[in-house]
């Protein structure tokens, strides 16, 4: 195979090189920059904003479909007939439909019933809602909120501090005192304090309609929006189901042994039922969050440039180099997945059952 | 493990050692031309209410069988997108590229194509919804633009909104039917490609007649047929017939009088070029005397190519304007059949 | 129990059955249980019914009460209702099927279909009288709707740029599963084996199908396949695409049949190799029987994934519904029907999946009886 591909770029009279993506300008414009990022810059600036556009959709998706799926998966155990009807339907629904055809779905739906930047729908003047982007006011940070952060951390650590005295408490003498409560009022109230002495050093930049667009704030294009959401929402169908049968693996005697203690329901579920489900549950959760991230690269289908689109894609068509490009993607998500699930290898030893 | 797989490869460095055969033999023995197309553009090349691919550049690849094989429909078409196109006609997947590119040093070198002439001088320009008020293209500051990726419009776009000192939200999208939905969506102000692109875009809108095309062209884009470099024979079968489809525009040979011009036309060149007088080299491509009476009986020449796909009667409704031969003031100037 | 007036004394024994009260029997009963066990559960139920009631009132009269399922355009679809305009699929229902097949033609994909469902009938239910006669021709399947579709051999050759729709589908999510299961088992065995290379191949080849996203694959598919086959050798894109699902599928099989492989006791092995069976029928007969009804749930699972993803094919210019649908969407009667398009397709791989999900409950179920122990109630 190696033999046919130098033949073929002998024949071709192709090299094989990465010089291009340092050497070249990229020459074409990304519509969502987390660095700075222009036109001038080099291929390989071009390939680590797609690369960290790709981060951005991972990351945002896991959370939304992590805090989705635990709810519903929660639903569908839930006693109430209807509501555990609901979320059989929502998981049954995302579960058996590809997820390409929802991010089409959910971006054909932003950009087609979603009015104009002209018309944008309004939320309390400072939020916009329109087909080009949501548009919301960007905090603008000033040298004085760096104390307040400061004096966040302080109460942070002596909120821990708390936390650990009150479960020390706990253990020695079985009386609780909601320790954890004073040190989360403790660090509200002080930050807040800080603040406002401080003189209020964050101030909000606030969107407004300048020529055709908004201009000013922080813009989510439809494009990440959609396709967070859509891969969010099919995660989020596997999740529940994951959870839900995490929980069943729980043995019945478990929650019996819970009850006959006098546990309340909140209480087995949180100490004695979840420890025992996570067991069971993060395996796959984790090949659940490898999948949402494997298929963010999907985005090319709506335009939002992530790193197939921008060095898989634009990168690869403008300089004619398939070889190199394609390799480097693969290499790219083949490390990724691999120490991910090489942590997840280190987790899953730890949280290993230890049997007497 | 290497030591047992070593002879493997050495075996199919040599296997893989035979040269790429010859485009023009290969096509030849294999009966029918493959060539690469466009995914959908009106009056370049879209499918029909049959299916059948008709189209300015469809009739470019019709034209080359035509030479060779005296039959315009052995064809076979590929649809390729911006992407796909350079490797699949480089990997040998086609024959010829027919799909409006842009001539460029980078990929006349660097990519190691052939650009075996221009059949269509274009430029890049910009449509907008009318109700936008806006009338060129330096009122754009600041607009969301659709934009192909994968082109070299692309590439202009940056350039041309740099050198104004403009800004720009650019909206990428992979094929000309997905900026036509994206467009109409409202997602993006204005849609920038070729101007024959735009010209044929708006024809596929409901109302054309809501959408300008600004009078600013950014850029030269000469499109033209493109094929593998290091291959000059089938270069110059491509280029040729190229150039018999224009010239016979000039002399005023159509596919309904060629037939009769052959045997009764007085001009030494028209009469060289439909084989009755004997064109010297003709035999080096391996082409039959009345080769061009195949092509322009078959899809006839140039002018009738562009008037039945693009012209004025059709729903792209392009000017020829550059495009007109060199006697009406464009740029059509075929090389001479002596 | 008619006729036993107060007083309420009965002598021991004979106390007739009482109907349960009212409240905890008979729908009422169901009710409070189900729905008004606690006030938190009313209230949750409550709101469930105001969101089912918005959900019908909302989306349920757009898709269907107001909705318009024949018309000529948008235009004519908004002059009629407010609702969903299905038109824009009923009137191109013949391409969202077959993509471009030629109409002539079209018996052949329907045979081809109508001969799929026989050849399944014998792979999914083992109570089939013919059972034998028939998994031979499900095997040969394969082959046969390839002729029938592809042609030649006395049909008209189609070409597969023509092939769309939901037969492009079919025909990637069918070959993709053929080929995928016996690929997929032999990489589990191989990643199990002995022989060091073999076992580096298979976890190499493994690791990194499952590490990539399939749309990369799909794109060296399109653009640099050529470079790693012979020069001058070439296949058709449908081919290479077919060829890249498959093995792509073949290796998260792997993985649900290695979960079945270490899931077998030691002892199974062991116990053969007493009898004498050789390994190749230790295999065969002992070890991949059990392996597999193991993990069945788990290729099922690969199997619905493979079918959706046969969606991918769009990305590089097939034309699945998917692509249809964005065909569909650019022309000029038809724009800005996004969401009625691609819920239609939706629709269409919901009932698919939804089916194989239910069938491989069904299975698991069925083939669990021999396994059942009781279980803590």
């Amino acid at each position: 195979m190696i033999g046919n591909v130098a033949a073929n770029f002998a024949a071709l009279d192709k090299t094989f090189s990465f010089r291009f993506l340092w050497e070249l300008p990229a020459g074409y414009d990304i519509n969502q920059t987390l660095i700075s990022y222009t036109n001038q810059n080099s291929h390989l600036r071009a390939a680590v904003v797609g690369l960290l556009n790709t981060g951005l959709v991972a990351i945002v998706g896991i959370f939304l479909a992590t805090v989705l799926g635990f709810s519903v998966g929660i639903m569908r155990l839930s006693n109430n007939w209807l509501v555990s009807r609901i979320a059989y339907v929502y998981v049954e629904f995302t579960r058996n439909t590809p997820v390409l055809l929802l991010i089409l779905l959910w971006h054909g739906i932003i950009i087609n019933t979603l009015p104009h930047p002209r018309q944008a729908l309004s939320l309390g003047g400072s939020v916009f809602i329109s087909n080009r982007g949501f548009y919301v006011p960007a905090p603008v940070i000033e040298p004085a909120f760096w104390w307040v952060a400061f004096v966040f951390c302080i109460a942070t650590i002596i909120a821990a501090a708390l936390y650990r005295r009150g479960r020390r408490l706990q253990l020695s003498t079985g009386i609780r005192k909601p320790y954890l409560l004073y040190g989360l009022g403790l660090t509200i109230a002080a930050t807040i304090l800080a603040f406002y002495v401080a003189g209020t050093p964050v101030t909000l930049d606030r969107p407004t309609l300048r020529g055709f667009n908004y201009r000013g704030g922080m813009t989510l294009i439809p494009e990440f929006v959609a396709l967070t959401w859509a891969l969010a929402f099919y995660t989020s169908g596997f999740i529940a189901e994951n959870v839900r049968s995490g929980i069943n693996a729980v043995d019945r005697g478990q929650r019996d042994a819970a009850c006959a203690l006098g546990l309340t329901e909140n209480r087995t579920m949180k100490l004695v039922i979840l420890p025992q489900a996570m067991r069971v549950i993060v395996p796959p959760l984790t090949s659940s969050y490898l999948d949402l991230m494997k298929n963010s690269s999907l985005a090319i289908a709506i335009g939002y440039m992530d790193l197939v689109a921008t060095l898989g894609g634009i990168t690869l068509t403008q300089t004619g180099r398939e070889m190199e490009t394609m390799l480097l993607v693969m290499a790219i998500y083949l490390a990724i997945s691999l120490s991910i699930s090489w942590g997840m290898n280190i987790y899953n030893r730890r949280q290993r059952l230890v049997e007497r | 493990m290497i030591r047992r797989l070593l002879p493997l490869v050495v075996a199919a460095t040599c296997l893989g050692g035979i040269a790429q055969a010859d485009t023009l033999e290969t096509v030849r023995e294999r009966g029918h031309l493959k060539c690469g197309i466009n995914t959908g553009v009106v009056g370049f090349a879209a499918p029909d209410d049959k299916g059948i691919w008709r189209g300015f550049d469809v009739d470019l690849c019709r034209a080359v069988a035509a030479t060779l094989f005296g039959d315009p429909d052995k064809v076979k078409y590929s649809n390729l997108t911006g992407k796909t196109r350079f490797t699949a006609l480089r990997s040998g997947e086609i024959d010829l590229l027919s799909r409006n590119t842009t001539w460029t040093f980078s990929r006349d070198t660097d990519l190691q194509l052939t650009f075996a002439g221009v059949n269509y001088y274009d430029g890049q320009g910009f449509m907008v919804p009318k109700n936008l008020g806006v009338k060129s293209a330096k009122d754009l500051d600041g607009a969301s633009v659709c934009i192909q990726t994968g082109t070299t419009t692309e590439l202009n776009l940056a350039d041309y909104f740099r050198q104004n000192g403009m800004t720009y939200k650019a909206v990428p999208i992979e094929t000309t039917s997905e900026a036509l939905t994206i467009y109409l969506a409202g997602r993006c102000d204005v849609y920038t490609t070729d101007a024959s692109g735009l010209a044929a875009t708006r024809a596929a809108t409901k109302n054309p007649d809501a959408h300008d095309i600004l009078p600013e062209i950014i850029s030269k884009e000469p499109l033209g047929p493109v094929v593998r470099q290091g291959d000059d024979k089938w270069a110059d079968i491509v280029r040729w017939t190229l150039n018999a489809l224009i010239a016979a525009e000039e002399f005023g040979v159509t596919a309904a009088n060629v037939k009769s011009m052959a045997g009764s036309s007085k001009n030494p060149e028209v009469r060289r070029l439909l084989g009755a007088e004997e064109l010297q080299g003709r035999a080096a491509l391996g082409l039959k005397a009345r080769w061009a009476v195949d092509v322009i009986s078959g899809v006839g020449n140039y002018g009738e190519i562009f008037e039945r796909h693009l012209g004025k009667n059709t729903p792209v409704g392009l000017a020829r304007g550059l495009n007109a031969q060199w006697k009406n003031g464009g740029l059509m100037y075929a090389a001479p059949f002596r | 129990m008619t006729g036993n007036p107060p007083p309420r004394t009965y002598p021991p024994g004979d106390h007739p059955d009482l109907p349960p009260p009212p409240a905890t029997s008979g729908i009422v009963g169901w009710l409070r249980s189900n729905l008004f066990s606690s006030p938190f559960n009313s209230v949750l139920t409550l709101v469930a019914i105001w969101l089912i009631y918005l959900f019908v009132t909302g989306v349920g009269g757009w898709m269907v009460f107001d909705s318009v399922v024949s018309a000529d355009s948008r235009a004519a679809c908004q002059a009629i209702d407010s609702g969903a305009c299905w038109a824009v699929v009923t009137t191109r229902l013949d391409q969202f099927v077959y993509g471009f097949y030629p109409p002539a033609e079209r018996w052949r994909p329907n045979l081809a279909f109508a001969l799929l469902l026989i050849a399944l009938v014998p792979i999914l239910f083992s109570a089939v009288p013919i059972r034998r006669p028939l998994l031979w021709f499900a095997a040969a399947y394969p082959f046969i709707a390839a002729w029938l579709i592809y042609g030649g051999f006395g049909l008209p050759v189609v070409g597969t740029g023509q092939y769309g729709g939901f037969m492009l589908t079919l025909i990637i999510g069918v070959t993709g599963i053929s080929a995928s299961l016996p690929l997929g088992i032999l990489l589990a065995l191989g990643r199990q084996s002995k022989l060091l290379a073999l076992r580096v191949i298979s976890t190499a080849f493994i690791e990194f199908s499952r590490g990539v996203p399939l749309i990369t694959l799909l794109f060296v598919a399109s653009t640099m396949l050529n470079y790693f086959l012979p020069p001058g050798t070439s296949f058709d894109l449908l081919v290479r695409v077919l060829i890249m699902v498959s093995l792509f599928a073949a290796a998260y099989l792997a993985e649900a049949v290695r979960g079945g492989l270490q899931a077998i006791p030691r002892g199974q092995v062991e116990a053969a190799e007493a009898l004498g069976l050789s390994r190749w029928t230790t295999t065969r007969r002992i070890i991949l029987p059990q392996a597999l009804k193991i993990a069945i749930p788990g290729i099922v699972n690969v199997f619905v994934g493979l079918y959706k993803d046969t969606t991918l094919v769009v990305i590089i210019g097939l034309l699945d519904p998917l692509g249809i649908a964005r065909a569909v969407l650019a022309d000029a009667k038809w724009n800005g029907l996004a969401t009625e398009t691609y819920l239609f397709v939706a629709l269409f791989f919901f009932l698919s999946c939804f089916a194989i999900s239910r069938y491989s409950l069904w299975l698991e179920r069925r083939l669990a009886t021999d396994h059942q122990r009781t279980s803590t109630p």
